[in-house]
């Protein structure tokens, strides 16, 4: 059973995290994913600290408000004429040093482990189950992470026209009356809400590998945006259960090995991919030159 | 009284305290092709952005055919310029014209046959149908052009604006599109056109516009394009220009 509910953890993630991570990568703003799995650190500590239990609804909260003040703040100091790879630098630094200060001075007396929550503890996730008038309904991440997943898909489904324009041509986008900026917080929400929910799994550090690296292969695979998006999900789904065997294997991180195993198959597409790959366009500059020739 | 097609009254932009546009007032009659014309800077791109209310105006108002542009939103169409998007985006060049639709669909309607039968429709008519399934990336500079015009025209509106559509186009797509914007002209509506090229001023517009941060005259091309009132917009650097306006139209 722990196999099971590890690897429908690790997919979920990768679910979610594909999803949102196609319109991250489109939209050119991979770092800024970077920098809200981050910053939404002293989200969770403050949540903690207010609450005092890892009770994860506030903890969500919590963090999607500091990831929306992450977004905001980067955008402001573009707009204040900074760049916007320094921008992004100094705001998720800053809130996740803040982050680390908060968790570490109150390491001593609250259960908020730091390398936990930078690099997750997948294997701990069955340990935590949750129960509702004394029934075990299963592990309560897996429950989080699914109520995720489902907000993530009927947002995206409900406005795929939205999102899909907002990311193409925004100019357009705007100029037919589509709320542009809305749409961008709406994305940032949602990236925010994954990224926590996702953490205790994966971590803080390796939801950026779940949120980029499948998303990224998925573009080298299709044309189409919404075969993008599948791909997306599935490439993540086969990084979860790969990376979990292998992680048996090696007895190695869980976390550690599933963003390997995306990075393998990042690497295999890179090269392999019939329409973007190096060896596919090695191909067709060798059948160029033949024509040519 | 006469409503027209788009008037601007005292319109004020402005980037970062640097003022772009400069109390800009002027109206456009109906049924014309429009150039608007001046040197890099003078504003030309910021009008138009300024006018479908993607970038704040300082002051000013802008209303198109009698009404503020949210109401108008559906009877204008738009043309941004070809670099500012993403043509590697995972998509062909039917879909991007489906995109054209979208602001007719409402918050949750999805495209459907109805909107595939007019973005095949709008590609057929810029000689792109063949190309329908094409991914954008494979498309040349004047097809990928091409895919943006048949996008407006999908928008089926009243009042377009194009910002630069004969940049880094091959003769075929520009006379192409000229021949598109003549159709349209022809089907009673108003083609506002951001344009680079003076040599072809006379053969294409009927009325011109000439900004310089400021407006420095608006009306007839016949009565406007002058080698006066070039020589404001543009000042004395460009000597040459004045030839382009002594010569009548047709022979340049």
């Amino acid at each position: 059973m722990a196999d099971f509910w590890i690897i429908l953890t690790g997919t979920l993630v990768a679910a979610t995290c594909g999803v949102l991570g196609c319109f991250l990568v489109l939209r050119k703003m991979a770092m800024v994913g970077d920098a809200i799995s981050h910053s939404v650190l002293p989200g969770i500590a403050i949540a903690f600290l207010i609450s005092g239990s890892r009770d994860s609804i506030l903890m969500l909260a919590g963090a999607a408000v500091l990831g929306l003040i992450t977004v905001f703040l980067i955008q402001s100091l573009q707009n204040g004429g900074l760049q916007s790879d320094a921008s992004i630098g100094i705001v998720f630094t800053a809130l996740f040093a803040i982050g680390v200060i908060l968790i570490s001075r109150n390491a001593a007396h609250i259960d908020l482990d730091l390398d936990c929550v930078l690099f997750g503890e997948i294997a701990y996730v069955q340990w935590d189950t949750l129960i509702i008038n004394g029934y075990d309904m299963g592990p309560a991440a897996v429950w989080l992470l699914g109520g995720t997943l489902l907000v993530v898909l009927i947002v995206i489904g409900l406005f795929y026209k939205q999102f899909k324009l907002c990311a193409f041509d925004p100019a357009l986008a705007a100029a037919v009356g589509i709320p542009v900026a809305l749409f961008h917080y709406l994305l940032m929400g949602l990236v925010s809400l994954s990224t926590v929910a996702s953490f205790e799994s994966v971590g803080a550090i390796l939801v950026v590998g779940m949120l980029i690296v499948p998303a990224s292969t998925a573009y080298l695979l299709t044309d189409r945006l919404s075969v993008m998006l599948i791909y997306s999900v599935l490439i993540g789904a086969a990084s979860s259960i790969g990376g979990y065997y292998a992680a048996k294997w090696l007895d190695a991180s869980i976390a550690g090995s599933m963003i390997t195993v995306a990075g393998l198959l990042f690497v295999l597409a890179f090269v392999f991919s019939p329409l973007h790959g190096l060896v596919a366009r090695y191909h067709k500059r060798r059948s160029l030159k033949a024509a040519s020739a | 009284m006469t409503t027209y097609p788009l008037e601007v009254n005292r319109l004020t932009v402005a980037y970062q305290k640097k003022p772009v546009l400069n109390s800009v007032s002027f109206q456009i009659p109906s049924g014309k092709l429009i150039g608007v014309l001046g040197p890099n800077g003078a504003g030309k791109s910021t009008l138009l952005k300024a006018v479908l209310g993607l970038i704040p105006k300082v002051e000013g108002d802008v209303s198109i055919f009698g009404r503020p542009y949210r109401e108008q939103r559906k009877s204008v169409g738009y043309v941004p310029q070809r670099e500012s998007v993403d043509w590697d985006f995972p998509t062909n060049a039917l879909d991007v014209v489906m995109m054209g639709r979208y602001g007719h669909l409402g918050w949750f309607r999805r495209p459907g046959a109805k909107e595939r039968d007019i973005a095949m429709e709008c590609l057929g008519k810029v000689g792109m149908a063949d190309y329908a399934g094409r991914q954008i990336s494979q498309l040349s500079g004047g097809q990928q052009q091409r895919v943006f015009l048949a996008r407006a025209l999908a928008q089926s509106a009243n009042l377009y604006f194009m910002d630069e559509p004969f940049a880094g186009v091959d003769a075929t797509t520009e006379k192409a599109i000229i021949q598109l914007l003549h159709e349209l002209k022809d089907q009673g509506k108003t083609v506002m056109v951001v344009h680079h090229d003076l040599s072809t001023v006379q053969e294409y517009f009927d009325h011109i516009l000439l900004l310089n941060g400021e407006l420095v005259a608006a009306g007839p091309t016949k009565d406007i394009f002058t080698p006066n009132h070039l020589q404001k917009t543009y000042g004395g650097r460009i000597a040459m220009l004045q030839d382009f306006a002594a010569v009548p139209a047709g022979q340049v």
